[in-house]
């Protein structure tokens, strides 16, 4: 974090090498939250301390300590859903609860895997924390800011902070532009820069991606998959956001592309110190890339944690299913899927109680029937919602 | 099987697939897509196909029962099935292979079936047409083939259209219609693409089950890499058209030979959490080429690539059983 404020408004916010610029630029464009109070409070400061040349140690103490104090998460959704009502032959049909009483934070420069089968409501989670969908119930909260009810003005400036990449870069490209108008179209929403700054920008985004400046004048069909997928990150990348949700982002691609793509997110997020909320069915990959996962099922989540406590300690029934089910690529591992039962119902007649008990191997009735278990932590950071757990 | 299995010429290999070539014609000319692929697969044995998004799996699979659209693939080669050979072979003649003695399991389980046809009339057309079955015995056998898939409720079933099925259900059905006619070869194209762990785990282990039941052997079509070595007996790899490795399934994950095949093993993110996030996989370089150069087809990507490498490589035995198409063991 920079400390003279009056310098900020100068840095252009898009392109600046250094990420803790672009942060507190961004913070002004902030819906008012804390983040900005404090920036203000701590510009004061700062100008006023100077002279005595104890300014800078004394406000960066000041910034760790009540930084981490009031505000350490960068998103924060708390019990957040979302119903549609479906259609029926005369009229009203059944609810669908996509997402149910989800709470989970993001801590800045952490990727949160967020696994689940088809249908668990992954990417309705997706759309809710990016304000794209507004939730039946729940706020979220970014850098602070409640997105739940902001203006939609506020929201699109809100908007260059939180950037999607979609799992199909063949249907999220325009066909009808040419790499350049695709990349430059952020800056242009948002007004930012001149022809000339918008151009060198582009080209520094193909470079960030890995793609060469020759594609620029290129179209989408002209681009394989791993290329595509490439041009998508780059767009999500153009407005250098804090937050990346990206929803399935490597599931249509080959596994050696598979493997460039990972790659290239993980240098990205450490090049810029982006969160990455990343959303897969595939737990091979959500273990490659994720400091912390969370297991959701039938729009709730069933648990979270670190990494580290899924190599250790005792999981929810349903995740260690998971686990065994995924074939190794090593034949000396033994393959052993646990027998689960059927098949996940759907989300319009979600069971009672515990919403996997009719799958579960451990399941004891009636308990598991008639009672819904809390989602607790049953140790530091280690949320599950099963009673014997 | 036994009683197939006696048709068989003396001393003839189960399934033989010689330099098998497809060109398809398109509006912008000749595209290669098999570049002479041959293996063998022997009774009773899983050969698992493996490759990426274009390398010609499914052609190969095609080929060999010979679906390809007829005047714009252009196929040569042969292929022989229990001595037979089906390249040649009269179609009213292949229609009485295929579906009864070789069966195929697609991997979109919802575009296989007919939407307008309820599940009991599509699988017991292949009973009517292979054996000559009765309306009801056709009906009463469907429903025989739907509780071996493990469907519960079978007789409900048979009245229900595709579209009331989940896609793991779907996908019973449709291994259910393939096996209906006990068959010796089923090939299995990416049967488990579409479907979630759980479900794939469920329809992997129908799939071992049925094929110790009724000797079956497979040609396992996948491009994941944790299914073949789950699943395969014997593995062969294709990169372009090509198979560039094949070797029994222990010996390639331990000793892969061809450096496409170790790009592809170091490519697999591994379920591994005790491994710092994001660690760097050692990723192949660049993609498939549109345009196959000359020599060994993997050149442009490979790390190993030299001079030699513009001339086609040799197929090397490099161990017992373990072919590798790669200059480097010459």
């Amino acid at each position: 974090m920079s400390f003279d404020v009056g310098r900020e408004s100068e840095a252009h916010p898009a392109f600046s090498s250094r990420r803790e610029e672009k942060r507190t630029v961004s913070l002004f464009r902030q819906w008012v939250g804390p983040d900005l109070i404090m920036l203000l409070l701590m510009a004061g400061c700062a100008s006023l301390s100077r002279p005595t040349g104890y300014g800078l140690p004394v406000i960066m103490v000041f910034l760790l300590t009540t930084g981490n104090l009031f505000m350490p998460e960068l998103l924060k959704a708390q019990d957040l859903s979302c119903y549609f009502r479906l259609k029926g032959p005369w009229g009203r049909g059944p609810l669908l609860k996509a997402v149910d009483g989800v709470s989970f934070e993001l801590f800045p420069g952490e990727t949160l895997g967020l696994v689940g089968e088809s249908g668990c409501g992954k990417s309705t989670l997706a759309r809710l924390v990016l304000g794209l969908l507004a939730p039946t119930g729940g706020r979220v909260w970014f850098g602070g800011a409640d997105l739940t009810g902001m203006p939609r003005r506020a929201l699109k400036a809100m908007r260059r902070q939180f950037q999607v990449i979609f799992q199909d870069p063949y249907s999220s490209l325009n066909p009808r532009m040419t790499v350049r108008q695709i990349l430059e179209e952020p800056f242009i929403i948002h007004g930012l820069g001149s022809r000339t700054e918008r151009r060198a920008w582009v080209a520094e985004l193909l470079a960030e991606v890995g793609l060469e400046p020759e594609h620029l004048e290129r179209y989408p069909h002209e681009f394989s998959g791993g290329q595509r997928q490439r041009l998508g990150i780059a767009r999500a990348l153009a407005l250098r956001p804090r937050l990346m949700v990206a929803d399935e982002p490597v599931s249509a691609l080959d596994v050696s592309i598979q493997a460039q793509i990972l790659n290239l997110l993980a240098q990205l997020q450490e090049r810029h110190g982006l969160t990455y909320l990343f959303i897969s069915h595939d737990l091979s990959v959500i273990s490659q890339i994720s400091s912390r996962v969370a297991v959701m099922y039938l729009g709730r989540l069933l648990e979270m944690a670190p990494r580290e406590t899924f190599a250790r300690a005792r999981l929810h029934p349903y995740t260690e299913a998971l686990l065994a089910a995924v074939p190794l690529p090593d034949p000396q591992q033994p393959f052993r899927p646990p027998a689960l039962k059927g098949e996940p119902p759907s989300p319009v007649h979600v069971p009672s109680g515990c919403p996997f008990h009719p799958r579960c191997p451990e399941a004891q009735l009636p308990r598991c029937r008639d009672e819904a278990p809390a989602y607790r932590e049953t140790a530091p950071e280690h949320w599950v919602s099963c009673h014997f757990r | 099987m036994t009683a197939n299995l006696a048709l068989q010429q003396e001393g003839a290999p189960f399934l033989e697939v010689r330099d098998l070539t497809v060109h398809f014609t398109t509006s912008r000319g000749r595209v290669r897509a098999l570049a002479g692929v041959s293996f063998d697969l022997n009774a009773g044995e899983t050969l698992g196909l493996v490759g990426e998004s274009g390398c010609g799996k499914t052609v190969t699979a095609m080929a060999i029962l010979r679906l390809l659209p007829v005047p714009q693939a252009r196929v040569a080669g042969e292929v022989r099935f229990l001595g037979e050979d089906l390249t040649n072979c009269p179609e009213a003649r292949l229609r009485q292979i295929r579906g009864d003695r070789i069966a195929m399991v697609f991997q979109e389980p919802m575009t296989a079936l007919n939407p307008v046809l309820t599940i009991g009339d599509q699988v017991a057309e292949v009973l009517r047409l292979h054996r000559g079955l009765s309306h009801e015995a056709a009906f009463q056998e469907a429903a025989r083939a739907l509780s071996r898939v493990g469907l519960a409720e079978a007789g409900q079933r048979l009245r229900q259209y595709p579209h009331q099925l989940s896609g793991g259900l779907r996908q019973r059905v449709l291994m259910a219609m393939a096996l209906a006619c006990r068959p010796d070869l089923l090939i299995a194209d990416e049967p488990t693409t579409a479907l979630d762990v759980t479900i794939q785990a469920q329809i992997l282990a129908l799939l071992k089950n049925l094929k110790a039941e009724m000797g079956l052997s497979v040609l396992f079509i996948t491009h994941n890499l944790g299914i073949v070595a789950q699943t395969a007996d014997r593995v062969a790899v294709m990169y372009a058209g090509l198979i560039v490795e094949q070797a029994l399934t222990g010996e390639l994950f331990a000793h892969p030979g061809h450096p496409y095949t170790r790009g592809l093993l170091a490519s697999v993110p591994r379920l591994d959490f005790r491994r710092p996030p994001g660690a760097p996989l050692e990723a192949i370089e660049g993609h498939l080429p549109p345009e196959p150069p000359p020599g060994c087809l993997f050149q442009d990507r490979c790390p190993e690539a030299r001079g030699q490498c513009s001339q086609a490589p040799p197929w090397v035995e490099v161990a017992p059983e373990h072919w590798v198409r790669c200059w480097n063991y010459a």
